[in-house]
């Protein structure tokens, strides 16, 4: 945690092809409206003082509603700094579909739950698993393929990853 | 049509129509392992870490089985451990009709093509979509994979689009990548939103959490678990891994290892059955509570036995990254439909398909293993592949005739194998005994060999290809020429102090911190390319090091490459008793052949108690190391290295195995230091490698793999040709009309002559 990761992970996203923004909790509603692309989905961020309602995104949609969205928006509960990586756990609120069927994928994460690696992350991860946690996935960037003869970004998943770090949480 | 004819045709028509696909693709998943793996700072660390887990797992497995079994029925899972892929079937058959299914969504999963369970359910009427784009590929084109991560590897954007314009009749041809891609995708997307079941590989399950891991990059798993309610995972018993924890090294170490990327866009970590949030099209519902079913397939299929096997157990610990295919060169160069069995591909196939199918899957390319060894330092699990190869040849060498011929044999061959042995691979095993009679009948034995009737006879009884220019053997051996120099008073001969001879003349220099040399006679330098072997005595003695050239068999290198592995034992027991004594003394073993060398320093772990080997490995150098560490250590013999100032330009290629001990650098260092301007190649392997090249079945492919190192100097004409390999001499001598020599020639000639 701390400063080393973060610089770390702003490093590591600048060199994938994926973005990301720093702000305080009070800016969030403004940078998250200066940057959706509608149609979007969302899930409930559970951090505090954070809130989608009141933005045009979609929080209870239907399947087809997430399979045709521009946009999905939800929390992330890690950040890894040496990978630029973020951990999306579904915990029964839609997190796995919204982040997933999407062209963009907006991950919402706490500056205070970046790790600086890949083992901090597992061990954090062993411990929510024992806890119950049944899926979470370690994204990185966009889904890619290379087995149609060249490097194509978003496949099944998005075509682009924007991380929102939550600089004072 | 000779059986060596058929391969050659067979490995031609892939070089000409899938070779581009696949030398383009492998070379940027390897020169991205080298990139990715570079930055890992724990790289080493993490391989040790990774192997012990794997070691462990496999050893517990009983253990692993039962709690990853009682883990997942505790949650209302189920775990099936089938025997074969007949039984594997079934289960998963009952499991489809159980639940009424008219469709499967798939992920990638190699283990599910070693069960053929696509073909299994499509007899009953169920339909099965590959939702991997690769494999979707294959589905339509109805091919195998090339390739373990990549399966379409072979294939071409041009390939796709042709293919999927004619098959799906499409009036708006599709064209660039991203235009397949969408097709596929869309395509695939409504298959997997009707679909009923899912059925997903695994990259690694743990036995404490129950957890899946699946290492993806398309997001085709995640969608197919998300949009159905039975899940089936099927998975290799060695799959299982003790904790949860455990995965960070393979997490860290499988996309670097394989595509070469530092991270693959996705890793799943799933711990079933899942009452997570998915979406359900039919209802047009996001569902936040499900209620799964779950079924973890766990397959033997002969693993147990790989287990109980102390040579093939080492296989159960690859994690199917593709390292070992991507980073060898003849794989880059033919691809996993000539490199490969009935479904694994690439250098661990060979164990792999031993494991599952039996010997005769690997039969058919388990000599596409050279063992350059270049894949030994980038497995991740630090498996020996080449020894894997090594010892499926053996086996193969000896199976089917129960020894019934073997005493039409015994006594009048040189080795210690069967009597079905190839006649191509016992020529080449026996390469000792063909180069002391070529020197014992030289020059009349090279002019006999190079006669056209008899090139036509080898090629067509033992299988040389005609095209390659045979070693020419030299009447008097460099022993020979050694022992009548010191028989003079040029050089001091030492000799062990066992020995009952006194030691010789009395030397004209002191040596640095009383180091002695005992440089090793390999076949080649004493046979044929005597030159450097003399330039090495030269440049020895000039550094102030006295040398001895003891009497000492070969070093088993080339039985060992036709999987002779008894004869090769016999080999590095000669070796070990005509150096012991030198050894005891204290004297340096120098070797100018890399692959001799590798023997001494890897080899021989399979094949001589361990203690000694440890002696003779850490007693052992390349030329041009030892140089390095008197040129270190002595401020008079650096002085003589850089006195010298040649204006020469050098194009050094390094040998496969020399850089696969990390040998290279000496070379290149010594080099410079001399004054030397020098470029390296960066090939994995020049192509010969050893008797590879010169048979008949794969000498285009050995020469396909050599353009590579052409190209790499082509532009570097005004460049002296230097390299350490006997093979790979021979190879740049085919592919270069100016000669190539050893780098200790080179050197001798400036230190000692200027």
């Amino acid at each position: 945690m701390g400063n080393t990761a973060i610089r770390s992970f702003e490093d590591s996203i600048a060199s994938l092809p994926a973005t990301m923004e720093q702000v305080p909790a009070a800016e969030f509603e403004d940078a998250i409206a200066s940057h959706l692309a509608e149609p979007a989905v969302g899930v409930s961020l559970p951090f505090e003082g954070v809130s989608l309602q009141g933005l045009p995104v979609t929080l209870s949609p239907t399947a087809e509603e997430v399979s045709a969205a521009r946009t999905g928006i939800t929390p992330a509960s890690l950040a890894i700094g040496d990978y630029g990586s973020v951990v999306v756990g579904d915990r029964n609120d839609g997190a796995e579909p919204v982040s997933l069927f999407v062209n963009e994928h907006v991950a919402v994460v706490r500056a205070s739950d970046v790790v600086e690696s890949m083992s901090d992350a597992v061990g954090e991860l062993g411990d929510e698993v024992r806890d119950g946690l049944q899926s979470a996935v370690v994204a990185t960037g966009p889904s890619a393929t290379a087995d149609m003869g060249e490097l194509v970004h978003g496949v099944h998943g998005p075509e682009s990853v924007h991380v929102l770090l939550l600089s004072d949480r | 049509m000779s059986r060596r004819k058929q391969k050659a045709d067979r490995i031609n028509e892939l070089l000409a129509t899938e070779g581009d696909a696949v030398f383009e693709n492998t070379q940027g998943f390897n020169s991205g392992r080298y990139a990715s793996t570079a930055k890992l700072a724990k790289y080493e660390a993490l391989k040790d870490e990774a192997r012990t887990i794997k070691e462990d797992a496999i050893e517990r497995l009983p253990v692993l089985i039962e709690s990853v079994t009682e883990t997942i029925e505790e949650r209302g899972g189920t775990v099936y451990v089938a025997e074969d892929p007949t039984d594997a079937n079934r289960y998963i058959r009952e499991v489809v009709d159980d639940a009424g299914a008219e469709s499967v969504v798939k992920s990638k999963s190699m283990t599910s093509e070693e069960l053929e369970v696509n073909e299994a359910l499509e007899a009953d009427g169920v339909d099965v979509w590959e939702t991997d784009l690769g494999e979707f590929v294959l589905q339509v084109a109805d091919e195998a994979p090339s390739h373990l991560v990549a399966p379409a590897i072979h294939r071409s954007r041009d390939d796709i689009a042709t293919l999927f314009n004619e098959y799906f009749e499409l009036e708006e041809p599709l064209e660039s990548a991203e235009e397949l891609t969408r097709f596929a995708r869309d395509y695939l997307g409504e298959h997997i939103k009707d679909a009923d079941i899912g059925m997903t590989g695994a990259n690694f399950v743990t036995a404490d959490t129950g957890t899946v891991a699946l290492v993806t990059s398309e997001g085709n798993a995640r969608k197919t678990l998300a949009s159905t309610d039975t899940h089936v995972t099927v998975a290799g018993i060695e799959k299982l891994i003790p904790t949860f924890e455990e995965l960070q090294p393979f997490i860290e170490l499988i996309g670097r290892s394989g595509t070469g990327q530092d991270i693959t866009s996705y890793v799943s970590l799933f711990t079933p059955p899942l009452s997570i949030s998915g979406l359900n099209f039919e209802a047009n519902e996001l569902v936040t509570e499900t209620d799964r079913d779950f079924h973890l397939v766990l397959v033997d299929n002969g693993r147990w036995a790989m287990r109980d096997d102390d040579q093939l157990r080492e296989t159960l610990y690859c994690i199917r990254c593709s390292a070992c295919a991507n980073s060898c060169a003849n794989f880059q160069h033919v691809g996993g439909h000539a490199f490969g069995g009935e479904t694994y591909t690439g250098g661990i196939a060979t164990g792999w398909e031993a494991g599952v199918h039996g010997l005769d899957s690997a039969a058919g390319f388990n000599d596409l293993c050279t063992g350059c060894s270049r894949c030994v330092n980038a497995c991740p699990v630090e498996i020996d592949i080449p020894w894997i190869n090594t010892v499926v040849r053996d086996r193969l060498n000896r199976s089917g005739d129960d020894g019934q011929f073997d005493f039409l044999v015994d006594g009048l061959t040189p080795d210690e194998e069967p009597g079905r042995l190839d006649i191509q691979k016992r020529f080449f095993g026996n390469f000792a005994t063909i180069a002391k009679l070529g020197s014992a009948t030289a020059p009349l034995s090279n002019w006999l060999a190079n006669r056209p009737v008899s090139r036509r006879i080898m090629e067509r009884m033992v299988g040389v290809d005609r095209r390659r220019e045979l070693p020419r053997f030299r009447s008097e051996t460099f022993k020979q020429w050694f022992d009548a120099r010191s028989s003079s008073v040029q050089s001091r001969t030492a000799r062990p102090t066992g020995s009952t001879d006194a030691a010789g003349g009395g030397g004209s220099t002191t040596p640095p911190a009383d180091r002695e040399v005992l440089l090793y006679p390999d076949l080649y330098t004493n046979h044929v390319q005597i030159e450097r072997g003399k330039a090495a005595v030269r440049l020895l003695e000039a550094l102030g090091v006295p040398v001895t050239v003891p009497d000492v068999p070969s070093s088993g290198r080339a039985p060992l490459s036709q999987g002779m592995v008894a004869t090769a034992r016999e080999h590095a027991q000669g070796v070990l008793e005509a150096v012991r004594p030198h050894l005891r003394d204290g004297r340096d073993v120098v070797v100018l052949e890399p692959s001799d060398l590798a023997m001494f320093k890897r080899e021989y772990k399979k094949l001589l108690p361990t203690e000694e080997f440890e002696r003779l490995r850490d007693g052992s150098y390349e030329i041009l190391e030892y140089v390095y560490g008197l040129v270190e250590t002595d401020p008079d013999v650096a002085a003589a290295l850089e006195a010298t100032t040649p204006s020469n330009r050098l194009a050094y290629h390094s040998h496969c195995q020399q850089r696969t001990l990390r040998l290279e650098s000496y070379t290149t260092t010594i080099l410079e230091r001399a004054g030397f301007d020098v470029v390296t190649s960066d090939v994995e392997c020049c192509g010969m490698a050893g008797s590879f090249g010169y048979k008949r079945e794969y000498y285009d492919l050995s020469m396909d793999v050599g353009a590579a190192l052409r190209d790499q100097f082509a532009a570097e004409d005004d460049r002296r040709l230097v390299a350490s390999g006997t093979s790979c001499i021979e190879q740049l001598d085919s592919l270069f009309e100016r000669p190539t020599t050893h780098p200790v020639e080179v050197l001798a000639a400036h230190v000692v002559d200027e």
